[in-house]
């Protein structure tokens, strides 16, 4: 693999795993445990989708193959979806929804981080703009997993299950694989040392603070997702989310 | 009885002007009040600065004291410096 | 939309010789326009009514994010993605901003929102419609959220100040949603297939109607009317702002080329106006009373929202209170 098609394939992982959070977060709409939730879910989820197009974008751009921003989004199948595992487990208790969230804005804010230094400028401006929202989202996702975890009898029990629900998807966040070593080299990509020791510092901290128990350092781990090997639930998020393009191939505009 | 506390919420719009009041948001605690208020106040790039105060803890003039608190300063019309007249030599004071 | 059918409780309006003096300054203060503020004196019927009001409104803000929410997960780009979230979030938004102008006058927002779950409470009747195409997200957001903005506007002169205010923001935030709503009808009619365009005239046909309802009752069945109208939390009254409705909307209508299902709408030469046919009235008071295609979805699927996220909320409220405790005790 080339670089750049190392890097368009690097830029379908960024933007996949945003728009299947986006879009498991466009579920809760109307669900919310308060009314000012909807407006913070809605919110991340906005920021979500958002940065997904700009991925997209580039990466439509790097394959010149005259396809779109909505094509990579609406036009593949699952096989060619290159998401973390993580965000596509369903939403849950609420719990279970902030767990997810925590697990993967801390893997976000520092994989963003990274970039920002990315030797791409086109990468590091996407980044640094993304960087910004996500900080936010960090913020509310630890604090909530704080709330939830230290707060009743009742939640604390509610959390710790989510972890240990979730915990299976997170080897995939901090281990790298060839495309991401690749990129990582050329000064592309985050160093995966780094990004797992940041990682793993920040979910520790947050989740003693939470009076979480952390997870065996051994746990199994399942993986593939970053090269298109998914659990059976992406298969129906794309089904509902792709329905109009599909059902309506002639159509040309929405 | 609402399970989370009321608190007001004052945003600054731009720098230099003073934070004004503009509504309330129910959290359970200032740290949420100010993400709350942040996410409802200003999705339209409205602030740069926001406060939240419980509700609780504003003290209000009562409408009923309004005469007493703020007639008096009616007839002070030299605190205004529209009351003091310059000559015409003298352009910019 | 929602200030349709507010009941006020009072039965005959007082002049303001049979008035008491408190009730003689507040009514004169209303008339020259002065906003009445939380702490002013105001009649308790007065403050009850628009409780009822704000609370009514502020709930079909929110139980109007359910129809819109039912095709955000499908919408079919990017763009129009993102336009739906903002355009929901802004409902959240300004159902919070009324809840929030409601406690002004010392209501409680979540019991507020019990009694709409108890299906005491109203909401407007619109939500209870569902959305059956992706062409409804054009059409809610043009006839639907059209018709609140012509209410709305007028609300924005309403005599009680946090609603007034309350009004003024969320119509200047409304304004990108019925253009939003109007765009995706535009797109689909000018460049779509002709199963797209059948979805546009097929959603016009299922809401057209149902939008006029949100006016309310013709004024001969309007009771409540007359008090609101002269406390002024009401300014216009339900026959001249769907008449206004309907007259700025028609031409969009035909810009579009679609049509009305109402083959007695004609434009009358001599008053200036659009006529148009009988409201079926009995299906606005069978919606309002529940019975409309999806009253008890829309509020079942609130009230679990809610009672699943009190273990939620309470664990915030427990949270902050240990934090409390520890901050005091490290003081």
């Amino acid at each position: 693999m080339d670089q750049q098609q190392a890097l368009q394939e690097y830029l379908l992982r960024l933007g996949d795993s945003a728009l299947i959070l986006g879009q498991r977060l466009c579920e809760l709409c109307g669900k919310a445990p308060a009314v000012e939730e909807e407006m913070a879910l809605m919110n991340v989820a906005l920021d979500l989708v958002g940065q997904a197009r700009n991925w997209y974008e580039y990466a439509a751009e790097l394959e010149n193959q005259g396809r779109s921003a909505d094509d990579l989004a609406y036009l593949r199948d699952a096989h060619e979806y290159r998401n973390l595992l993580l965000v596509e487990q369903p939403n849950g208790n609420y719990a279970v929804t902030m767990a997810r969230q925590f697990f993967y804005d801390a893997w976000h804010y520092f994989t963003l981080k990274a970039l920002v230094e990315s030797s791409d400028e086109r990468l590091a401006g996407i980044a640094a703009k993304a960087l910004k929202e996500v900080t936010y989202h960090l913020r509310r996702s630890s604090e909530w997993v704080k709330r939830l975890g230290d707060g009743t009898e009742e939640s604390h029990a509610k959390m710790q299950e989510a972890v240990e629900l979730l915990w299976r998807f997170t080897g995939e966040l901090t281990s790298t694989d060839e495309v991401e070593k690749q990129l990582a080299t050329a000064g592309l990509a985050p160093n995966e040392e780094q990004l797992a020791c940041d990682w793993q510092g920040l979910v520790e901290a947050v989740l003693s603070e939470a009076t979480l128990e952390l997870q065996p350092e051994d746990a199994w781990m399942y993986k593939g997702g970053k090269q298109g090997e998914h659990t059976e639930h992406l298969g129906y998020i794309l089904a509902e989310m792709q329905f109009l393009p599909r059902a309506y191939p002639d159509a040309k505009i929405w | 009885m609402s399970e989370w506390p009321l608190f007001e919420v004052f945003v600054r719009s731009k720098h230099g002007l003073n934070h004004k009041h503009v509504g309330s948001v129910h959290a359970a605690d200032a740290r949420m009040a100010l993400e709350n208020a942040r996410d409802l106040y200003t999705r339209r790039n409205e602030g740069v600065s926001i406060w939240v105060v419980p509700s609780n803890n504003i003290t209000a003039s009562s409408p009923d004291e309004k005469e007493p608190l703020f007639d008096p300063s009616h007839d002070k019309v030299y605190r205004h410096a529209s009351f003091y007249k310059l000559p015409d030599e003298v352009n910019q004071m | 939309m929602y200030a349709q059918l507010v009941e006020t409780g009072v039965k005959k309006i007082k002049s303001l010789e049979e008035m008491t003096p408190e009730e003689r300054n507040f009514q004169e203060k209303v008339d020259a326009e002065v906003k009445i503020e939380p702490k002013n004196w105001m009649p308790d019927a007065y403050r009850k009514t628009l409780v009822r009001q704000i609370s009514q409104h502020a709930h079909s803000e929110v139980v109007g994010m359910l129809p819109e929410g039912n095709w955000v997960t499908r919408a079919p780009t990017l763009k129009r993605k993102l336009q739906l979230m903002a355009k929901i979030q802004d409902e959240a938004g300004h159902g919070l901003y009324l809840y929030s102008a409601m406690e002004t006058l010392g209501a409680d927002r979540d019991e507020e929102i019990e009694k709409l779950h108890q299906g005491k409470a109203k909401y407007s009747s619109i939500f209870n419609y569902p959305t059956l195409n992706w062409a409804d997200m054009g059409t809610v957001g043009w006839l639907v959220d059209g018709a609140a903005i012509v209410n709305q506007v007028v609300l924005q002169r309403t005599s009680y100040g946090p609603y007034s205010r309350a009004m003024i923001r969320i119509c200047k935030e409304e304004s990108f949603h019925q253009r939003q709503g109007y765009q995706i009808l535009l797109d689909l009619m000018r460049e779509g297939t002709e199963e797209q365009k059948q979805m546009v005239q097929d959603s016009i046909n299922r809401f057209w109607w149902p939008s006029l309802m949100m006016f309310g009752p013709s004024d001969d069945q309007s009771p409540n009317s007359q008090q609101s109208m002269a406390w002024k939390i009401k300014r216009k009254s339900n026959d001249e702002l769907r008449q206004m409705f309907i007259d700025q909307t028609v031409p969009q209508l035909e810009f579009l080329g679609c049509t009305a299902p109402d083959p007695d709408l004609k434009w009358n030469e001599e008053t200036g106006h659009y006529d148009f046919g009988e409201i079926d009235w009995q299906e606005f008071y069978e919606v309002l009373k529940g019975n409309g295609p999806c009253n008890q979805e829309r509020i079942a699927t609130r009230k679990k929202a809610i009672d699943e996220g009190t273990w939620v909320r309470q664990a915030a409220k427990a949270y902050a209170e240990k934090q409390q405790q520890k901050q005091q005790s490290a003081a």
